[in-house]
């Protein structure tokens, strides 16, 4: 069975004056996958992330992210992604619910079809008694939880995370996954970028980023083998030192 | 458009659930022109001064009364000696000593000519010329009083005419000048912080990644701000207009068109502010000193540009707000129409373009 890529990206780069952030990348996501973006801090994930969301313009290489172009599409592109990124970024000064309309307000979505996805999602969160409270008052884990939900307000095709679980306690990061995994079963395509090695081995296929370059990409179970490793932190530690 | 409406919406939580914008918005405004319309005058009402008499006669006596009359001064105290001028100062109430000459009376009979010296406290010197200039007047109507029997050889007779503010009201001054600083504050100011601190917090990011197009965030932001200064400019005006009694001679009409126009032009500083700052505080210590501090300095608002130093009056032309204080003094103080300050107008409409199209360039970049 053949699936579809929803993005192909063929030697991706981008350079800032003469540094290199992310250097000729090669890779694609099938429809549907979870795809692990992991790097160390400055690795180019963020940057590499931002050409495929299209607020970053590439120097050289193609992508294509649900089928339209990076340079030329990133309109169409817009449509099409939900983007949660490393900084919370709901309004802490709007109600969970004032929340939910804007942002589905601004993806275009109808008023009855706002009401009627407000409703779902403050009730699957399981936030009715304080869907009337100011967002700045609920707890970290909660405001990522409904941060994410809300990236997936208008059904995007993929949706970007961009480091989604930092600062969280692993209760709540077991629970954020879940949620990612049930995104994933209805058909979305998950694209996240994590630091956090165990998590790794919740994704189907993960790409090991190192200096701007893509150094391994595979399944995690194949990496393993492939590093004679037993975790994915020592695939990760192993392949650093051998790149030194 | 309905993606719009949603966005000003909120725009506005954001500015209603913020006391301290909600202070900036409505307080200050308000404090502002009832501050520089009672408090900062440059009028001269009641000076509490000093007399030194050291002939005491008829002539002076009728002087003193004059003086003492006029509701322009207070006769606070009597000195006796020529030291004791010099303490009635130092205690700071008295700002002038009216010193009449021994034999004031007998030297005006005798020489035709009696001297008063008259010494105010410098320290103001604004004061003490406006001082000065008030007893000279008071002296000069005395002395053609009492002339007036007599038939000059020739005489000049200047007859003065202050127009367009007859009664010399500083807050006349002052009306357009508030205004706009406040304009310029609650647009530039408010906005480029707003902008920043969307960076600051991530969500502007957000806002970019969805199909909103970057021109529309930035008008979904500056819209409210629009609503709300020209609120702002509407207030300022009835509180001129009824508490200070400030004529709007010209049209109404074109004296809102006008504000508008500064307002564009403010907001889109505070864009460009916006595009340069990346924390809420560098906004707003790029719009106080790199705004404020020129429009209070350089506009021609406290300090006349004419008498400012040539260098100084070439860079006030750079000054929105100097040419937008010459309107509406025109418009409202001398009821001016379009004719007389089509120039001006025109000079803020090319600025504001100027400045939308120098933050639409730095946009792009930041976006790349």
């Amino acid at each position: 069975m053949k699936t579809e890529n929803v993005i192909e990206a063929d030697q991706l780069t981008k350079t800032f004056g003469g540094f290199t952030a992310v250097n000729a990348i090669t890779f694609e996501v099938k429809k549907g996958e979870i795809f692990g973006f992991l790097g160390a801090n400055g690795a180019g994930k963020t940057t590499a992330m931002k050409m495929l969301i299209g607020i970053s313009k590439p120097s050289s290489g193609t992508a294509k992210v649900a089928g339209f172009d990076v340079y030329t599409q990133t309109e169409s592109i817009k449509k099409n992604i939900g983007y949660m990124s490393q900084k919370f970024a709901l309004y802490d000064d709007l109600t969970v619910k004032e929340n939910i309309t804007f942002f589905g307000g601004i993806y275009g979505l109808s008023r009855t079809k706002i009401k009627e996805k407000r409703e779902q999602l403050v009730s699957e969160l399981g936030l009715e008694n304080i869907s009337n409270k100011l967002v700045g008052s609920l707890p970290l884990g909660w405001k990522q939880k409904l941060s994410f939900s809300v990236s997936l307000l208008h059904e995007p095709k993929i949706v970007f995370l961009d480091e989604p679980t930092g600062g969280v306690d692993p209760i709540t990061r077991r629970q954020f996954w879940e949620m990612i995994y049930k995104a994933a079963d209805q058909g979305t395509t998950i694209f996240v970028t994590t630091h956090y090695m165990d998590e790794a081995e919740y994704c189907d296929r993960v790409s090991i980023m190192v200096e701007g370059k893509i150094e391994a990409l595979d399944t995690p179970k194949k990496l393993k083998e492939q590093f004679k490793a037993d975790s994915m932190s020592q695939v990760f530690l192993k392949l650093a030192r051998n790149i030194e | 458009m309905k993606r719009f409406v949603g966005f000003i919406k909120k725009e506005f939580y954001h500015i209603f659930r913020d006391r301290r914008s909600l202070f900036i918005l409505f307080g200050m405004p308000i404090a502002q022109i009832l501050l520089f319309g009672f408090a900062i005058t440059n009028e001269i009402n009641n000076v509490d001064i000093a007399i030194l008499d050291h002939s005491k006669d008829a002539t002076t006596e009728e002087i003193i009364n004059k003086i003492s009359a006029s509701k322009y001064f207070t006769i606070k105290q009597i000195i006796a000696r020529e030291a004791e001028i010099e303490t009635a100062f130092k205690k700071g109430k008295i700002k002038a000593v009216l010193n009449f000459e021994k034999d004031f009376s007998k030297n005006l009979i005798k020489d035709q000519k009696g001297i008063i010296q008259i010494i105010t406290d410098a320290t103001n010197p604004n004061t003490a010329n406006s001082i000065t200039n008030y007893i000279n007047s008071i002296l000069q109507n005395y002395q053609q009083s009492k002339n007036k029997d007599i038939v000059m050889e020739y005489q000049i007779i200047p007859q003065t005419r202050m127009v367009y503010n007859p009664e010399l009201k500083s807050v006349f001054m002052f009306v357009p000048g508030v205004m706009t600083i406040i304009l310029m504050l609650v647009s530039a100011m408010m906005t480029s912080i707003s902008i920043t601190r969307e960076k600051e917090l991530g969500t502007m990011e957000i806002l970019l990644v969805s199909p909103l197009k970057p021109f529309q965030v930035i008008i979904g932001k500056v819209v409210p701000y629009i609503f709300l200064s020209v609120i702002n400019a509407t207030v300022i005006v009835l509180l001129s207009i009824f508490i200070f009694k400030t004529p709007v001679q010209g049209s109404l009409f074109l004296l809102g068109a006008e504000s508008v126009l500064f307002i564009i032009t403010s907001l889109a500083l505070g864009i460009l502010i916006s595009t340069i700052a990346e924390t809420q505080q560098a906004a707003m210590m790029i719009s106080l000193m790199g705004l404020m501090l020129p429009v209070i300095l350089l506009s021609g608002f406290i300090f006349p540009i004419s008498s400012m130093p040539v260098p100084l009056q070439i860079i006030s032309n750079i000054i929105p707000a100097k040419w937008f204080i010459i309107i509406i003094k025109g418009i409202m103080l001398k009821g001016v129409g379009m004719i007389y300050i089509w120039k001006e107008t025109l000079i803020l409409i090319g600025m504001t373009l100027f400045f939308i199209g120098l933050s639409v360039k730095k946009y792009k970049i930041r976006l790349e």
